[in-house]
């Protein structure tokens, strides 16, 4: 009997000392990362598609914190995104050039389409919807446009195609004068 | 009354003499109608009808989807030829959904019986009514009504604005609509009254109006709620905010309501066309157009059927292309350029002009001398000048620090300049873009929240995963010892 309480009681108290000293190990011995980078992590997508070059938005927001990275890295974030890290990092960067293709989503050309089903395996965002053998399609508010699924289609029947303009989201082009 | 006046404003030459005079004309039946499912604020109407089905006047052929939302009703009796889509009256030409609907020339109703002396029903159920009625703000913001009859009775307004003040230069629609039909306004106004269970009626006319005047205070005649109040001539009275602040004295703040203030604002035509669904059960399937310009031979105030095709009413006023410069929908300060003529007339559309180009007097722009007529002009108080050009170099974040969601896009600036800038244009290409900013923005959100679902699908599959293959591990040992001690 008395064996039996002496094991109990002294793996609870190994655990409970164990468990104070990794307690107070992560408040005192924290590894100090820079909140920037979270900030700026917060600002992109986290569907880690790789189109920046880095392993995924994480890393990127790193490499953005260091200033190793151009803001106008990532793709999927257009230049909304170029201004907003544009400012939060103080770069000045002329978005007025920069090439934007507006947003894009994935299609799926269902007569090419054999149900491979590669694509949903490699969609970051859950985006694409299909089975084996069936003809899969691709959920447009999901998909960001990442193209990784476009890689891997054996019969090209995925493409990039820019999100068709509604009468509800239509918007005034620039007027075609000069001055202001 | 006593009145307070807004600040800034202008004074365009009116053009009402055109058409003014011209009694309501009704529109003969169009052949084919073109009734566009959304036409209004919010979610799209889902249609209700099939194509070959035949439906009688005043069936709903579109339901209303969501909160925010308007049905929509058969024009006449007819057969539904297609669903299918046509140019929807908007600068940008794209399509819309809309049925087709091959008239029968019987323009038949279905039977209707009496219906009950509306003041005698609950606010609510007016309100209700309204909202089956597919009524929408006639005055051209086609909200719906009866979402805006509720959101006033909830916040208690004291006060209904009655809004015939018409400023906009060439249309004559609410002005003839005042003078032949001023007690069924009247009767609207107090239905009005009576769903949002406010203190007060103030209608609102122009002084540019007075048979409108006269026609309105002879149909209020004796009535204590309702008060037809006279004010100045001056664009953009129309509107609102200044309508609240001219006649009330108080602003409506930037980013509020008018419900806000404890008003709220209904177009006179909405008024009517209130009336026409309480004592009659009549949904909204007509509005009154003005077809006016230097370049209509015959102007004319045509009560048409919703659904009817710019290019009929053209026809039958006398348009001549090689007249006109341009065609409008809406008046000449804040309409917006006509696609084409296949363009169905919705709720909203109040004018359709075709203006010669000495009419437009379009002029080169110059660069801006900074004389300041523009903030002189702007009624919201806002620098039109500094918010063009930032939105001229593209920095959106500047224009909106200076007010840029305030503006109304009323034009007043834009008429007011010297140097002949395009002010408005710019301020609407920077609210585009900043429309276009959000949508980004909340499209990496949604990204942002697939990322993270599909996370959790993947923990949640590998967890079932670990606890199958532990369940096998744990039978075949149970097997394995089964054998052992067999």
């Amino acid at each position: 009997m008395f064996t039996m309480f002496a094991a109990v009681s002294s793996l609870t108290i190994l655990g409970l000392t164990l468990g104070f000293l990794l307690g107070v190990a992560a408040r005192y011995l924290k590894v100090e990362t820079n909140p920037l980078t979270a900030e700026i992590e917060s600002f992109l997508s986290g569907a880690n598609c790789g189109q920046c070059g880095y392993p995924g938005c994480g890393p990127a927001a790193e490499a953005l914190a260091k200033g190793e990275a151009p803001v106008t890295l990532c793709p999927p974030g257009g230049k909304a995104l170029v201004e907003k890290l544009a400012a939060k990092l103080g770069v000045s960067v002329d978005v007025g050039d920069m090439e934007d293709t507006g947003p894009r989503v994935a299609f799926v050309n269902e007569a090419l389409c054999i149900g491979c089903a590669h694509c949903i395996k490699e969609c970051n965002l859950d985006a694409i919807m299909g089975a084996p053998k069936h003809i899969h399609t691709v959920l447009n508010e999901v998909c960001n446009g990442c193209g990784e699924c476009v890689k891997v289609c054996p019969t090209e029947c995925l493409q990039l195609q820019p999100i068709p303009t509604d009468v509800n989201t239509w918007v005034w082009s620039k007027p075609a004068v000069a001055t202001a | 009354m006593k009145l307070f006046g807004f600040r800034g404003g202008v004074h365009p030459p009116t053009h009402k003499e055109l058409s003014a005079a011209n009694p309501i004309e009704r529109l003969p039946m169009p052949e084919r109608l073109y009734i566009p499912l959304q036409q209004h604020v919010g979610a799209p109407a889902v249609a209700l009808v099939e194509v070959g089905q035949h439906v009688l006047k005043g069936a709903v052929i579109g339901h209303s989807q969501g909160k925010v939302s308007a049905p929509v009703h058969a024009s006449t009796s007819g057969v539904v030829e297609a669903i299918a889509d046509v140019t929807a009256a908007h600068p940008s030409g794209l399509p819309v959904r809309a049925v087709v609907l091959k008239t029968d020339g019987e323009d038949r109703w279905p039977d209707r019986a009496p219906l009950p002396d509306p003041f005698t029903l609950a606010p609510e159920d007016v309100a209700r009514q309204v909202g089956d009625a597919g009524i929408v703000g006639l005055g051209g913001a086609c909200f719906p009504s009866a979402v805006k009859l509720d959101l006033a009775r909830r916040r208690g307004v004291e006060t209904v604005l009655v809004n015939g003040a018409e400023c906009e230069p060439y249309l004559t629609s609410d002005d003839r609509l005042m003078r032949e039909r001023a007690e069924e306004i009247i009767d609207g106004v107090l239905l009005l009254r009576h769903a949002t269970q406010a203190k007060r009626v103030l209608v609102v006319v122009e002084d540019n109006k007075p048979e409108a005047i006269e026609a309105l205070t002879a149909a209020s005649e004796g009535d204590t709620v309702v008060t037809i109040v006279k004010v100045p001539t001056r664009y953009p009275m129309g509107s609102d905010k200044q309508m609240i602040q001219s006649v009330m004295g108080m602003e409506v703040p930037a980013g509020a309501r008018s419900p806000d203030t404890g008003v709220v604002v209904y177009n006179v035509g909405t008024s009517y066309a209130v009336h026409r669904a309480l004592r009659f059960g009549e949904p909204l399937l007509n509005r009154i157009v003005t077809v006016s310009g230097e370049a209509i031979a015959k102007p004319r105030n045509l009560e048409t059927p919703i659904g009817t095709l710019v290019s009929e009413l053209l026809a039958y006023c006398g348009y001549q292309p090689d007249r006109a410069e341009r065609l409008l929908m809406g008046g000449p300060m804040m309409g917006l350029p006509l696609p084409n003529t296949n363009v169905p007339i919705v709720k909203g559309l109040n004018g359709v002009l075709a203006l010669t180009a000495e009419e437009m007097d379009d002029q080169p722009s110059h660069p801006c001398v900074r004389c300041g007529r523009c903030v002189e002009a702007c009624p919201m108080g806002l620098m039109p000048l500094e918010v063009a050009k930032r939105a001229h170099n593209g920095d959106i974040q500047g224009a909106v620090d200076y007010g840029l969601k305030t503006c109304m896009a009323c034009g007043s600036c834009a008429y007011a300049c010297p140097a002949h800038i395009p002010l408005v244009q710019y301020l609407e290409f920077a609210k585009g873009e900043l429309a276009v900013n959000q949508r980004v923005e909340q499209k990496a959100k949604a990204t942002r929240q697939a990322a993270e679902r599909r996370q959790a699908r993947l923990e949640r599959e590998e967890q079932a995963k670990a606890e199958a293959a532990a369940k096998r591990k744990a039978e075949r040992e149970a097997r394995k010892n089964k054998k052992a001690t067999v």
